[in-house]
C-alpha cells in the first residue's frame, strides 16, 4: 500500500491539445487506411455522446428555456424575459442563500486545505508501512460512504444529547451547550463542519502525495541556508504544491456550491433559511413551490457561479506544467 | 530523511491520531446509539450495559434491507457497465483515432465536467415524466450515464492519448479491423484505467441521491444513498433504529471499499486529480 503514496497520481493532461498531439512517424500506414477510418472513428465517439446530448445537454437547454418563463410546471408557460433572474439577484431571501453557499467554501474548502497542509508538512515522511495504510484508509472512509450517511451521523453528532454536548458538559461548558443544527447562530457552521469532515481526508492525502514528489533536496538546500520550518514551509512546500492545492480547490469549491445531500438530510435548509443553499432551493422551487421559472434560473446562476470560482483556479495553477 | 527531528515526527503523529479519531468518532458515536435499547433516549458516546445487536436486525427488516440491496445493484447494473464501455469507445475515438473535429466532441463534453446535478435535475423530471419512465430505475440510469460522461471520456481519453500509434499500425499489417483492434489490443492495455473508472462510476452511481429522490418515489426502486434519506424520513425519531438502519445501509460500501481500498484510493486520488 506504501506504494500508493510512493507513485503519484498520473497528472493531468495539459500537455495535448485535444485532436492534435504527437504525431506518429510512420505514416504510410496511416494513408492507406486513413480516410475512411477516421471518419467511421466518429460511430466510436457517437453512443457517449448521444447519452450526453439527451440526458445532459437537452436538458441544460431547457433550463435556460425554463428560466425565461414563469412556468408551474402543469398549466401553460408565460414568458417572463430576465424577470425571474431580476428576482434571484434581487430577493433577500436567495440572496442569502446564495451567500449561505459562499460562507460553505469556507469549511469545505480553506479550512481542509489549509489543515491538510499542516497535517502534511507535519507527517511528510512517516506515512509509510502498515501505519500509513491504516491512516489512509481511515482518512478516505468520508469520501466512500453517501453524504446522506454523513448528513445522519452528524445530526446525531451534534444534536442535543449528542456527542459534542456530551464532551462540553464532560470538561464543564454546560452554558455553551445548545442543539448545534437547530440553532440560528450556529446551524450553517455546523453544517459547514460536517463538510469539513469530508473533505479533509481527501486533502490531506492529495497533499501528502504532492509533498512525496518534491525533491528532498530542496529541503536539504533550505535547512543548509538556515531555513526555519516556516521558511521551509513557505519557501518550499507551498510553491511546490501548487497544482494539488489547485485541486483540493476546485474540488471542494464545487462541492460547497453545489452542496445537497447533507444540508437536506442534516436541517432541511433551517432554522429559518439559515442553511438553505441553491441546489436544495433549487429543489424546493421545482417541486414543492412550482416555481418552475425561478428554479431554473437560480440553476443557470449557480452554474455561472461554479464556473466563476473555479476556472481562475484551474488556469492559476495548472497553467504553467 | 534524518532531517526530520524527533520532536517535529511526534507532533506529526499526534495530528494524525488526532485526524484518524475525529474521523472515526461519528461512525462509533452512531454504533453506541444503535446499541441501546430501542425507546431510550442515547446520549453520545456511551458503551451500553446491555447492547442490544438486535437493533440490527430490526433495522434490516425495517430498511427493507433485501429489497434495497437488489436495487442498488440493479442501477449499478444498469450504470457502470453501459457507462464503462461507452466511454471507453469514446475516449478510444477522441483519444486514438483522432477523428476529425474530436476537438469540437472533446470540448462539448468538457461543458459537463463542473456541471452541478441540481441545473438539470428539472428537465430531467419532465423528461422522464415524457418518456413514462418515472418512478423507475431508468429514470436514474439513464441521466448518470449521461452525466458521468464528461468525467467517464476525459479519463479513458487521457488513457489513450498516450497509447504509441505504432501499436495499431502493427495491428493493421496483421489486418485487423478497428472493431479487432479495439477489443483485442487496447482494451487489454487501458484495464488499469478501466478498473479505476469502474470503481469510480460504481462508487457514485451507489451514492446518488439527488437524482434517486427527485425521479423515484419508491424507495425501493432507488440507490443505496437515496434510500438511506427515505429510512431517515420515516425513522428520523426513532434514533436507535436510524442509527443501526444507517449502519447497516453503510455496510455494503464499506466491506466492498476495504476489500478494495487500495484500488480504491488509487481511484480516488487520480480521479479528484483530473475530475
Amino acid at each position: 500500500m506504501t506504494s500508493a503514496l510512493g507513485s503519484a497520481p498520473a497528472g493531468p493532461d495539459t500537455s495535448s491539445r485535444p485532436g492534435r498531439g504527437h504525431r506518429s512517424p510512420v505514416r504510410p500506414h496511416r494513408k492507406r487506411w486513413g480516410r475512411t477510418v477516421r471518419w467511421t472513428g466518429w460511430l466510436w465517439v457517437l453512443p457517449a455522446l448521444i447519452m450526453y446530448g439527451v440526458f445532459v445537454l437537452r436538458p441544460l437547454v431547457l433550463t435556460v428555456q425554463y428560466s425565461l418563463y414563469d412556468w408551474n410546471g402543469i398549466g401553460a408557460a408565460r414568458w417572463a424575459g430576465l424577470d425571474n433572474y431580476l428576482t434571484v439577484f434581487t430577493d433577500r431571501d436567495l440572496l442569502k442563500i446564495i451567500s449561505n453557499a459562499f460562507i460553505l467554501i469556507i469549511f469545505f474548502s480553506f479550512i481542509p486545505v489549509v489543515l491538510g497542509l499542516l497535517v502534511a508538512s507535519l507527517v511528510r515522511r512517516i506515512t509509510t508501512g502498515p501505519a500509513g495504510t491504516m491512516v489512509r484508509t481511515v482518512l478516505f472512509l468520508p469520501q466512500v460512504i453517501p453524504l446522506v450517511a454523513a448528513g445522519i451521523a452528524w445530526s446525531w453528532v451534534l444534536s442535543t444529547n449528542g456527542l459534542v454536548n456530551q464532551a462540553l458538559r464532560a470538561v464543564g461548558l454546560d452554558g455553551v451547550t445548545r442543539a448545534w443544527l437547530g440553532d440560528f447562530d450556529t446551524a450553517l457552521p455546523a453544517v459547514g463542519v460536517i463538510g469539513t469532515w469530508v473533505m479533509l481526508g481527501l486533502c490531506t492525502i492529495l497533499l501528502i502525495t504532492g509533498m512525496s514528489k518534491i525533491d528532498p533536496s530542496l529541503y536539504e538546500a533550505a535547512r543548509i541556508d538556515g531555513a526555519g520550518p516556516m521558511r521551509e514551509f513557505f519557501a518550499v512546500t507551498l510553491p511546490s504544491l501548487r497544482q494539488e492545492i489547485g485541486i483540493c480547490l476546485t474540488v471542494t469549491i464545487i462541492a460547497a456550491l453545489a452542496s445537497f445531500d447533507i444540508v437536506y438530510i442534516s436541517t432541511s435548509g433551517g432554522p429559518g433559511l439559515q442553511t438553505t443553499v441553491p441546489g436544495l432551493e433549487i429543489y424546493r422551487l421545482a417541486f414543492s413551490q412550482r416555481q418552475v421559472g425561478l428554479a431554473s434560473a437560480l440553476a443557470v446562476v449557480l452554474m455561472a457561479l461554479v464556473l466563476v470560482c473555479v476556472l481562475p483556479i484551474q488556469r492559476l495553477t495548472r497553467g504553467e506544467k | 530523511m534524518n532531517l526530520t527531528t524527533r520532536s517535529e515526527r511526534l507532533t506529526g503523529r499526534i495530528f494524525l491520531i488526532a485526524l484518524v479519531v475525529v474521523t472515526l468518532l461519528p461512525f462509533l458515536s452512531m454504533l453506541s446509539a444503535a446499541l441501546q435499547p430501542r425507546g431510550t433516549v442515547p446520549t453520545g458516546l456511551a458503551w451500553p450495559t446491555d447492547p442490544q445487536w438486535g437493533n440490527f436486525a430490526d433495522a434490516f427488516t425495517a430498511a427493507n434491507m433485501g429489497a434495497l440491496l437488489k436495487s442498488s445493484a440493479l442501477i449499478v447494473a444498469g450504470v457502470v457497465p453501459i457507462g464503462v464501455l461507452i466511454a471507453t469507445m469514446a475516449g478510444f475515438g477522441l483519444g486514438h483515432l483522432r477523428v476529425p473535429g474530436g476537438h469540437l466532441a472533446f470540448g462539448l463534453l468538457l461543458l459537463g465536467l463542473t456541471l452541478p446535478f441540481e441545473a438539470v435535475v428539472t428537465p430531467l423530471y419532465y423528461q422522464m415524466r415524457d418518456l413514462g419512465l418515472l418512478n423507475t430505475r431508468w429514470a436514474i440510469i439513464l441521466p448518470l450515464i449521461g452525466l458521468y460522461m464528461p468525467f467517464a471520456v476525459f479519463w479513458m481519453r487521457a488513457h489513450f492519448i498516450n497509447v504509441p500509434r505504432e501499436l495499431s499500425e502493427a495491428a493493421r499489417v496483421d489486418g485487423s479491423n478497428t472493431w479487432q483492434l479495439f477489443w483485442r489490443v487496447h482494451v487489454p492495455l487501458a484495464r488499469p484505467a478501466i478498473a479505476s473508472l469502474t470503481i469510480l462510476l460504481f462508487l457514485w452511481t451507489w451514492n446518488q441521491f439527488l437524482l434517486a429522490i427527485v425521479l423515484v418515489d419508491d424507495a425501493t426502486k432507488r440507490t443505496m444513498a437515496g434510500a438511506l434519506g427515505a429510512f431517515q424520513g420515516q425513522w428520523g425519531t426513532d434514533l436507535v433504529l436510524l442509527c443501526a438502519g444507517s449502519l447497516l445501509i453503510l455496510t455494503p460500501t464499506l466491506i466492498v471499499f476495504l476489500i478494495f481500498q487500495r484500488q480504491f484510493i488509487k481511484a480516488l486520488l487520480q480521479g479528484s486529480v483530473k475530475g
